[in-house]
């Protein structure tokens, strides 16, 4: 987060769709702002709205009122070849001109700046050569779009969009599709990338732990219409993060900022205590087996993890008597056997 | 930069290619003509024998010139509507635009009477070839009209297809009804038409098709940039900084104009311009258009000047039409690249 200028920035914003007169409007009142040199991430639950904001603030989908200034100028009033000098994209559209090169799609990325034959001047091969390293594809230059992974293809078009060279890039769920280890990096890439080229990155994303960790704002929208900004780490602690993704079905962990699946339960009758690795990984299993965890010591059953030599052992303290069990599954088994009717046990 | 090399071996192959067939087509033919007279005549345009040069400077020049026109035209006017509708199955023939030519020709043909068949249209001289034209056109934009509305509003590119299909059955019932209460004599002008021929080409008529031709050709060579950027996808073309719907407009120019043309004098040679763009996208493993449409041209006057000479079918005095010959002679050639290439999908554009 710094406090550079707005380079995108909405006053009242009603974004929505209008279709043969009536409008149905998708979220109102968004006065938003996006900084150079920021990576925002914007999050929401599915059908929050977040691909329309997307698509209106690209330019992509009228909006419904308010303005959208863009560098100080109105989105409305630039024509489509200033705008592609102002912002670049990154969508989920699938690439079906499999046929061209990846040299060739970071290439398409100069389109704005070309003449009407599209040749290649000296400065346009310069910031394609630029983009190509900022992005780390010098490798697959020379192969066909159809040849790549998912990931790699994902750089491909990340590279065609700086190599537009716009102040601001916009991305619509770039790490969709991606395996773990792809995900982490372009997040980290993109974060990179903010900083080194001082553009404004926004992007929707559902991973909201790498979002967390690496967004300098977080953009949270809500299924009722409303768009809450701010820093990570104020939105977890004022609870609004929590409240965006409120379910049944699980619950935010504010101190290790995850989400936990199952709640502790009412009939919780065990403490745990132990170092933090071991602890982590019992306290899960346990949860999972339904066996609630106590937040008081002075619980009927304690259980004492420790680190071992083969990763994990445990005491088990329960009316007077003493369980060891050296992991995870024996725990488990020994905790069923103390308590029958509890957990996944009961139900069978 | 081994392509590139690949690339420039292939363009020049398909080059000296079209050449000997360009020679190969205008000595070959019913009557027998020595090679060192063919080319006396057309370098110098003198013989001593006027049989022989009536036949080579008004018959077989002029066919062979048409072969190259309508070769050119279909190849780069289905190269065009592959990255427009994003679908490797999308052609001239295969969209209806072809039966929509074939609508204003038959309007023409049919509805005039019996005072516009197309011999009457001849003796028309200049403006009954704009006539013809023009409504050849006229019938392919507002087929090719009618599919990019419902583009708009159908993403599915199969669902595309099947509509486009049935706007060109419908049209061809249209015609159907037309023929069913037209006179004998127009019905059999009409059909021999939908047979293809190059033959019919002669005089004003073959400059008239060249300069629609060639314009059509300078207007797609022009979109070649916005045709690249459509190969991302209009949403990625609009970002940027295309005019999506102005370049819609002048690519469905092109295509009309192209395919208008070529259809109101050849009849509706179909095939050539699904075909082609395929096998130049294989020849060169490319889609960048600035290569693509110069290369698609090449192939497409090699394949028409190649049916023109099987047409013909050496050493006999008999001719087959010409649409027979391209679909005898394309459809196992695209059956091939689909079973070699297996890939035609993710690479058609």
């Amino acid at each position: 987060m710094n406090n550079h200028k707005a380079i995108v920035e909405t006053r009242s914003l009603a974004i929505g769709y209008r279709s043969s007169g009536a409008a149905r409007t998708v979220a109102t009142g968004l006065n938003i702002q996006l900084r150079a040199g920021n990576m925002v991430c914007l999050l929401g639950s599915n059908g929050a709205g977040k691909s329309t904001l997307m698509r209106t603030l690209s330019g992509l989908q009228p909006a419904l009122s308010g303005e959208i200034m863009i560098d100080d100028r109105q989105l409305g009033t630039l024509k489509p070849a200033e705008l592609a000098q102002k912002l670049s994209l990154v969508l989920t559209d699938r690439i079906e001109a499999g046929n061209l090169t990846a040299r060739e799609v970071v290439a398409l990325g100069r389109t704005p700046y070309t003449g009407w034959l599209g040749s290649l001047t000296k400065k346009d091969h310069f910031k394609i050569a630029q983009s190509i390293e900022q992005t780390g594809i010098s490798l697959l230059l020379d192969r066909h779009m159809h040849q790549l992974s998912d990931g790699e293809r994902q750089k491909v078009m990340l590279a065609r969009a700086l190599a537009q060279d716009t102040p601001v890039i916009l991305l619509d769920e770039p790490t969709a599709h991606l395996d773990l280890p792809n995900r982490v990096e372009m997040m980290r890439l993109l974060h990179t990338l903010a900083r080194a080229t001082r553009k404004a990155i926004l992007l929707s994303t559902h991973e909201l732990d790498l979002a967390l960790q690496t967004a300098d704002e977080l953009w949270l929208m809500h299924p009722d219409g409303t768009l809450l900004a701010g820093l990570p780490e104020d939105l977890v602690l004022s609870g609004a993060f929590e409240a965006t993704f409120a379910r049944n079905s699980f619950s935010f962990d504010r101190a290790t900022g995850t989400f936990i699946i199952h709640q502790p339960l009412d009939n919780a009758q065990i403490y745990l205590e132990g170092p933090e690795g071991p602890l982590f990984w019992a306290k899960r299993a346990l949860q999972r087996e339904g066996l609630g965890i106590s937040r008081y010591r002075d619980a009927p059953c304690l259980i004492r993890v420790a680190d071992a030599k083969n990763g994990f052992e445990a005491e088990i303290i329960f009316q007077n008597q003493t369980f060891k069990v050296s992991s995870v599954q024996a725990l488990i088994v020994q905790m069923h056997l103390l308590f029958p009717s509890h957990g996944r046990s009961a139900a069978s | 930069m081994q392509p590139i090399q690949n690339r420039s071996w292939a363009l020049l192959f398909l080059g000296i290619l079209a050449v000997t067939l360009f020679c190969l087509d205008i000595m070959l033919g019913s009557v027998a003509i020595p090679f060192k007279e063919v080319f006396r005549i057309v370098t110098t345009g003198e013989s001593e024998n006027r049989a022989w040069l009536f036949i080579i400077e008004k018959i077989r020049l002029p066919k062979s010139i048409t072969a190259i026109l309508a070769g050119c035209g279909l190849s780069v006017s289905g190269l065009q509507m592959q990255t427009l509708f994003r679908n490797p199955l999308a052609g001239p023939s295969e969209l209806g635009i072809t039966a929509g030519a074939g609508l204003g020709v038959a309007a023409v043909m049919l509805a005039g009477g019996g005072s516009a068949s197309m011999y009457a249209i001849s003796q028309l001289g200049i403006t009954g070839s704009w006539l013809i034209i023009g409504m050849a056109s006229l019938g392919s934009a507002g087929v090719l009209g009618l599919i990019l509305l419902i583009a708009g509003r159908i993403r599915d590119n199969v669902i595309l297809l099947i509509v486009g299909v049935m706007i060109g059955t419908i049209t061809l019932s249209i015609i159907s009804i037309w023929q069913y209460f037209s006179q004998p004599e127009q019905l059999q002008e009409y059909i021999m038409w939908t047979f293809g021929s190059l033959g019919g080409v002669t005089g004003y008529h073959l400059y008239v098709l060249s300069g629609v031709v060639v314009a059509g050709l300078l207007l797609a060579f022009a979109s070649s940039k916005s045709l690249n950027a459509l190969l991302l996808g209009e949403n990625y073309a609009r970002s940027m900084g295309l005019t999506v719907g102005r370049t819609r407009l002048l690519i469905m120019l092109s295509t009309s104009l192209l395919t208008g043309s070529v259809t109101a004098f050849c009849g509706p040679i179909g095939f050539v311009g699904i075909a082609i763009p395929h096998i130049t996208r294989s020849l060169l493993g490319t889609s960048n258009h600035r290569m693509l449409i110069p290369a698609a041209c090449l192939t497409g006057t090699v394949l028409l000047l190649l049916c023109d000479v099987i047409a013909q079918l050496p050493g006999t005095q008999t001719v087959i039409p010409i649409n027979v010959v391209t679909s005898l002679l394309g459809a196992p050639v695209v059956i091939w690249i689909i079973i070699r290439r297996n890939n035609l999908r993710s690479s058609f554009s």
